[in-house]
């Protein structure tokens, strides 16, 4: 519909966000129920020759605020473009205001799917340049590692889901998110929080598992190994879902070095590249679980993939929790005390907040404890110069944090090397030459997170 | 700074070994930094207090900011492997915590990618990103460019900086050699102003197009802007009530 505004610029005219004025080409605003109009307009002028179209970034099927810029010649995509940046806060910037134990607060919320590896990649780089990756409790890597697998899973279940939801398949949605709605509750339970944990400290993590965890973990586990299959009763053999999946956005090898892509898509084209076995971090190395990859390279391919990779994340988390029972009452945060955080959480009666036993300790027994840690939490601890990058493999690829330090108590500079928005550049090469819902499955097979796109 | 230490302090020669050289042996950054190494930044005072406001007795303290000095030969393992190849196209090799980093002039970066792309003994088909650094203080290198390259093959990690200064902040783009620093050529020229020679269109990415300026400078500030909040206005962090 063309917009014909009669109206003056008054009352209503928005100050501060004013509205721009296209001066190119006719612009129509698809509203529904007007395709007669839209159609009638079409076959007139230069809107017979080139018809671009712009899908988001409030689109339900972009998978987020993404903006999809279509040329399309009938319904075949012939340019495809991704504009980005509408959610862009400048987390990086302000990083750089906070100490280096803030910037946890603020990494993971990036990626808001996979919050534990934003943290996880960040925390790595900052142990790196302290120099006490060594020094780091067992007890800690083994949580880090069993709460990143719990996150992949839940990441998988949300690409599985959305990317069914976007397809239509809202059955495949309401089981996605029902089973993700269980590993938050285990988030909840360890970490106090759905989302945006902040838990994964400099030196370890926060808190010690609280009691009950591993059953509760256990119990997840055995349901989890009975709900799987029904995913793939769902979709795995569905003509339906075979039929729009199956050879659309392909992408093989070669395309995927040229455009440096990770993660699934890669591992879709058959090459079993994963950070965890070939550069391991936080012990991987030690955990017995394989690489998944499939032969397709195309989206059905990526979705076979993490619902596999689904089953070996279960596998780790089983053999975490294994090893946790073992080490009840092991330090989580590391010896240092000019690092570690000086106060242990518990459960007051007003909520979460500082142990009573630290606080009498450092408000009515040491004056010297409670200058330590006002000053290590008000101004935090100093990194050596230098920079660091330690990627980790999240569930869209390798994830990295490129940490620089002036030998300040704030980052200097830290840029995250964010998968989603890497892999976003292959949304063209994907999508060009296909019909305009293949473009839909497409991006819901690089499944990018807007908020990591963006940061 | 783990790199070699000067163990004599000005005034301490002929001496016998005071505690406070226990103390500077066991926390090398209480060595002063040598008086040539090259310094990008100074540090006054103490805790972040400036001003009226410092009463903490360190506000004369100056301190040089100086990063990871240069390496010598041998760097050990493979690191020589590749530094052998780029010998000539190198101004020094630093080596920090395990990792590497080239310093490579911007006219030597084009020819730097091609060789670590297609030689058959580096292999480095894989770039992870461009990322951008702001030194304000470092005069004439104020703009860092950082290359992250991976080998799938041998599994390697280096990393390849080049510095360019804020009037002139041109260095060529590496897109045609990798397509995937395409993005993140546009997302640093967005936020540092590096303008990547040769890129196919290099437009701003996360910002606004009519956005004026570059946020992650350190000359910008954060927050305090006028925001479309209709009127409403946030301080800038560094200017909200804080510790440090």
């Amino acid at each position: 519909m063309a917009t014909d505004s009669t109206h003056t610029a008054g009352a209503d005219e928005d100050l501060y966000a004013g509205s721009t004025e296209t001066t190119e080409g006719r612009v129509f605003t698809v509203s529904g129920q007007d395709w007669d109009e839209i159609a009638a307009g079409l076959g007139e002028g230069e809107a017979s020759e080139r018809v671009v179209v712009n899908m988001g970034p409030q689109h339900p099927s972009t998978h987020g605020v993404l903006r999809l810029i279509l040329e399309i010649e009938g319904e075949t995509v012939t340019e495809a473009r991704a504009g980005i940046g509408y959610l862009h806060t400048g987390i990086e910037k302000n990083m750089e205001y906070r100490s280096w134990v803030q910037g946890v607060t603020f990494c993971t919320r990036m990626d808001y799917l996979s919050p534990f590896y934003n943290e996880m990649t960040y925390v790595l780089g900052v142990e790196r340049l302290l120099d006490i990756e060594d020094q780091i409790p067992e007890k800690a890597s083994v949580m880090r590692v069993l709460l990143m697998e719990l996150n992949r899973l839940s990441s998988h279940l949300v690409a599985i889901a959305t990317g069914g939801m976007e397809i239509g398949a809202l059955t495949v949605m309401t089981i996605g998110f029902r089973e993700r709605e269980l590993v938050l509750d285990l988030f909840e339970l360890i970490t106090g929080l759905r989302m945006n944990h902040a838990f994964i400290r400099p030196g370890g993590v926060a808190q010690d598992l609280p009691p009950g965890a591993l059953d509760e973990i256990r119990s997840f586990i055995t349901l989890m190994r009975k709900r799987l299959p029904e995913y793939a009763a769902l979709c795995n053999a569905n003509p339906i879902f075979k039929g729009r999946l199956e050879g659309v956005g392909h992408l093989d090898l070669e395309g995927c070095m040229a455009l440096g892509l990770t993660g699934p898509i890669l591992r879709s084209t058959g090459y079993p590249w994963d950070l965890r076995k070939t550069q391991p971090y936080c012990g991987y190395e030690t955990y017995d679980f394989d690489v998944q990859t499939w032969d397709t390279c195309d989206s059905y391919g990526r979705f076979r993939l993490r619902l596999n990779e689904m089953w070996e994340s279960l596998k780790i988390i089983e053999q975490s929790t294994d090893r946790l029972a073992k080490m009840e009452g092991d330090p989580v945060m590391v010896a240092d005390k000019k690092i570690a955080w000086p106060s242990q959480l518990a459960i007051g009666s007003d909520g979460m907040g500082n142990s009573l036993d630290h606080i009498r300790h450092i408000m009515g027994e040491s004056m010297e404890a409670l200058i330590h840690h006002f000053k290590l939490v008000t101004e935090g601890f100093r990194v050596p110069a230098g920079q660091a990058y330690v990627p980790v493999e999240s569930p869209r690829g390798e994830l990295g944090a490129h940490v620089v330090s002036d030998g300040g108590t704030r980052p200097f500079r830290a840029h995250f090397r964010d998968p989603s928005f890497h892999n976003l550049q292959a949304m063209g090469v994907m999508s060009e030459g296909g019909m305009i819902a293949d473009v839909i499955v497409a991006v819901a097979s690089i499944d990018p997170v807007m908020g990591g796109v963006d940061r | 700074m783990s790199d070699e230490k000067d163990p004599t302090p000005q005034g301490a020669e002929g001496m016998d070994k005071s505690p406070e050289q226990a103390a500077v042996d066991q926390s090398p950054e209480n060595v002063p930094a040598p008086a040539d190494e090259h310094a990008v930044g100074e540090r006054h005072g103490m805790f972040g207090v400036r001003g009226t406001g410092d009463t903490s007795g360190y506000g004369g303290l100056v301190s040089r900011v100086v990063l990871p000095g240069a390496a010598q030969r041998p760097f050990g393992g493979w690191f020589d492997t590749v530094a052998d190849k780029l010998d000539d196209l190198i101004e020094q090799v630093v080596i920090h915590r395990g990792e590497i980093t080239f310093h490579v002039a911007r006219h030597n970066l084009e020819a730097v990618a091609r060789l670590l792309r297609d030689d058959p003994t580096l292999r480095f088909e894989f770039l992870s990103g461009v990322s951008g650094v702001h030194y304000p203080d470092d005069t004439g290198r104020e703009l860092h460019a950082v290359y992250h390259f991976g080998s799938m093959t041998f599994n390697r990690r280096i990393r390849v900086e080049v510095a360019v200064s804020d009037a002139d902040p041109h260095l060529p783009s590496v897109v045609g050699i990798y397509p995937a620093a395409d993005w993140h050529e546009r997302e640093t020229y967005d936020m540092f102003g590096l303008i990547f020679d040769g890129h196919p269109a290099l437009t701003r990415i996360l910002m606004p197009d009519d956005w004026p300026g570059h946020p992650q400078r350190k000359d910008y500030p954060l927050g305090g802007i006028p925001v479309e909040y209709k009127g409403g206005t946030v301080p800038p962090p560094d200017q909200r009530r804080s510790y440090n």
